[in-house]
């Protein structure tokens, strides 16, 4: 606080200070606390409101444990959460030590240009694209066809096509945290690890990875997120089996018209990815503090 | 089991830069060889080619009589100690010196061992279980050695490990080297622009300048003998006093000189009628000596403890620096006053300047 005044002078930092409580009670705990307040309750017609029934109760909440169909869906968007971040990871970590260690300077730029561009474009028209690419007659398809890998048009759509278009939607996600953690990492000791016998998986288990565990923490964390709370990419290339959690969320508020069962809905979601995200953290050793850096 | 290293004609070009042309040299197996130069002499580029971490464009290495063209640094007998040690930050010291082994396969039970082994060999017993960043730079510097000494080396890489230490301390990591070395009786390469450091240390040095091999000798015939102008003026302090060579005659060469005719020991391209240069040594010049008379203003006289440093002015206008021991300071010349110096032929040496 004091170091805040020492740089800003009084004034300034008073507004800093202003604008962070602002936020964050303005923007983060009065929606959390009303969507809590809407989940306890039960949903009625208006002129019940505050009347005799409007009480506090788990029945929301024990409504998604009672009913089988969307407690599956509730689990399985969880683990394939897991999955997207997974082969996110899978796909990014190669690329990313590439660019941290034996990457040109030029290399470099056009790499990051490369990944980065495609999220100038908004999310629904990068996600529209890979409608169009894995559609049942599109480009993917036909070229496959034409080399003569498949003999019919396969339907990519559903559990796959989500998970190509979530693994897209956040390489950057991934890639960037693990990026800086591996770019870190001195040139020596890989040479060093080579000199003294190891294998290149052995000098990726035990030397990069260890020293790269806090930025791929970072990256599962975010990607695991982003992926429990996307809509878009379910919504587009989903078919009626790849169902998302977040979908039926949807529904409850927008065409159940049940505001309070689909606060109690989302409620669950961010405190199990809460869960989810403490345990992964504990898992890799890493602190909340190395994930903010 | 220690390895003898040759490099045969080897040549490193980066591009459009070259690095190293055209050195050969040969270090006996259980040598301690030094190879000294200033900073982008190419003399790291040559410990890399030893190492494996990049082949050369020309030549062959020959480590052990046998060429080590296309192999890796994993399949060399050698082991290098980093410049900036490398050692792995996330691993216990144990696990850091067992790391080679555990790569190779070996047990558990017999990594340990062996890490014990090593750990009291660098007197490092205790701090097994510590983390590196939890030690001083000299005990690092001991991890960094017992990690590379665990794989058995034949050939020890050492690229400057020293000079991120204070001077006590690496004056005494020197002879903690040195005897290290003569212990395990492997070969040792030691990279330094450190002159002091490869003379204390090394058995023979090479002196390379701009990606060329200057020579390769005892520190004694570095220093007694230098072949080339580069070499006189790079291993020690020396006095450089430039003129035509008029005569040379069993081994004296007699050289004409803005401060008169001087004679010294006739050296590398040292011919009658040719320009060159001789070159005295601190020590080897003696305030008030009458044999090669000079003359010379006195600007200042540093105390170093055992000896005192007195820097001057020659006539012509030349650097003079004398060393005069603690113990005759009496006789040492006064600052801002003349004095007469001399010095014996035996200890100068004439070079062309070629």
């Amino acid at each position: 606080m004091g170091d805040l005044k020492n740089r800003f002078g009084p004034g300034l930092s008073t507004i800093f200070l202003i604008l962070v409580l602002f936020w964050l009670a303005v923007m983060v705990l009065a929606p959390n606390l009303m969507m809590i307040d809407y989940a306890l309750r039960p949903n009625l017609p208006p002129a019940a409101l505050g009347g005799p029934d409007d009480t506090y109760s788990l029945s929301n909440i024990l409504y998604l444990a009672g009913e089988p169909t969307h407690r599956a869906i509730f689990f399985k968007t969880i683990w394939a959460s897991g999955l997207v971040a997974a082969v996110t990871f899978l796909v990014c970590y190669p690329i990313a030590f590439w660019m941290a260690q034996r990457a040109t300077t030029g290399q470099l730029a056009i790499a990051l240009m490369l990944i980065i561009i495609p999220f100038f474009i908004n999310e629904v028209l990068r996600t529209l694209a890979w409608f169009i690419i894995l559609a049942y007659r599109g480009p993917l398809n036909a070229v496959l066809m034409n080399i003569g890998l498949i003999d019919a048009p396969i339907r990519w759509q559903g559990n796959g096509g989500v998970l190509a278009a979530m693994v897209y939607a956040y390489i950057l996600f991934m890639l960037l945290p693990i990026y800086n953690a591996i770019e870190s990492l001195e040139k020596a000791q890989i040479e060093a690890a080579r000199d003294l016998g190891a294998s290149p998986w052995r000098i990726h288990t035990r030397v990069v990875i260890p020293h790269a565990k806090a930025g791929i923490a970072t990256g599962f964390v975010f990607t695991f997120m982003l992926a429990a709370g996307s809509y878009v990419a379910p919504a587009l290339l989903g078919s009626p089996g790849s169902r998302w959690f977040t979908e039926i969320i949807y529904n409850w508020f927008f065409e159940g018209g049940d505001w309070n069962r689909g606060a109690a809905y989302a409620l669950v979601l961010l405190v199990l990815c809460l869960a989810v995200v403490l345990i992964t953290l504990r898992l890799f050793r890493v602190n909340l503090t190395d994930v903010a850096k | 089991m220690s390895h003898s290293v040759e490099l045969a004609d080897i040549g490193m070009t980066f591009g459009t830069t070259r690095a190293v042309s055209d050195v050969s040299f040969k270090v006996e197996a259980g040598e301690f060889f030094s190879i000294l130069g200033p900073s982008g002499c190419g003399k790291t580029t040559i410990l890399r080619m030893i190492a494996g971490f990049i082949d050369p464009t020309e030549g062959r290495v020959l480590i052990g009589d046998r060429d080590m063209k296309g192999l890796g640094p994993n399949q060399r007998p050698t082991a290098m100690i980093f410049q900036s040690l490398a050692l792995f930050p996330l691993m216990s010291v144990r696990d850091n010196i067992a790391f080679g082994l555990e790569a190779r396969g070996v047990g558990r039970a017999e990594r340990r061992a062996k890490a014990d082994d090593l750990l009291r060999l660098t007197a490092l017993e205790g701090y097994g279980d510590r983390m590196p960043g939890e030690l001083s730079g000299g005990q690092r510097q001991r991890v960094a050695i017992a990690r590379a000494l665990a794989v058995e080396p034949g050939v020890l890489l050492l690229d400057e490990p020293l000079s991120a230490l204070d001077l006590k301390l690496r004056q005494h990591m020197r002879a903690e080297l040195r005897a290290l070395q003569k212990r395990t009786g492997v070969t040792f390469i030691y990279i330094t622009h450190d002159q002091s450091e490869a003379l204390a240390m090394s058995d023979r040095v090479a002196v390379m300048s701009a990606g060329l091999l200057q020579q390769v000798a005892t520190p004694r015939a570095l220093y007694d003998n230098p072949a080339t102008p580069f070499v006189a003026r790079f291993v020690g302090e020396t006095n450089a006093i430039p003129g035509r060579i008029t005569d040379v005659r069993a081994g004296t060469a007699r050289i004409e000189t803005e401060l008169g005719p001087l004679l010294g020991r006739a050296g590398q391209g040292a011919a009658a009628g040719v320009q060159g240069t001789i070159y005295v040594r601190p020590e080897a010049l003696m305030p008030g000596g009458t044999e090669n008379p000079l003359q010379a203003q006195i600007e200042r006289v540093d105390f170093e403890g055992s000896f005192a440093l007195v820097h001057g002015l020659f006539d012509s206008g030349a650097a003079l620096t004398a060393s005069v021991p603690s113990t005759r300071l009496a006789d040492a010349p006064v600052p801002g006053h003349r004095a007469a110096f001399g010095f014996q032929s035996a200890h100068a040496v004439v070079l062309g300047d070629g």
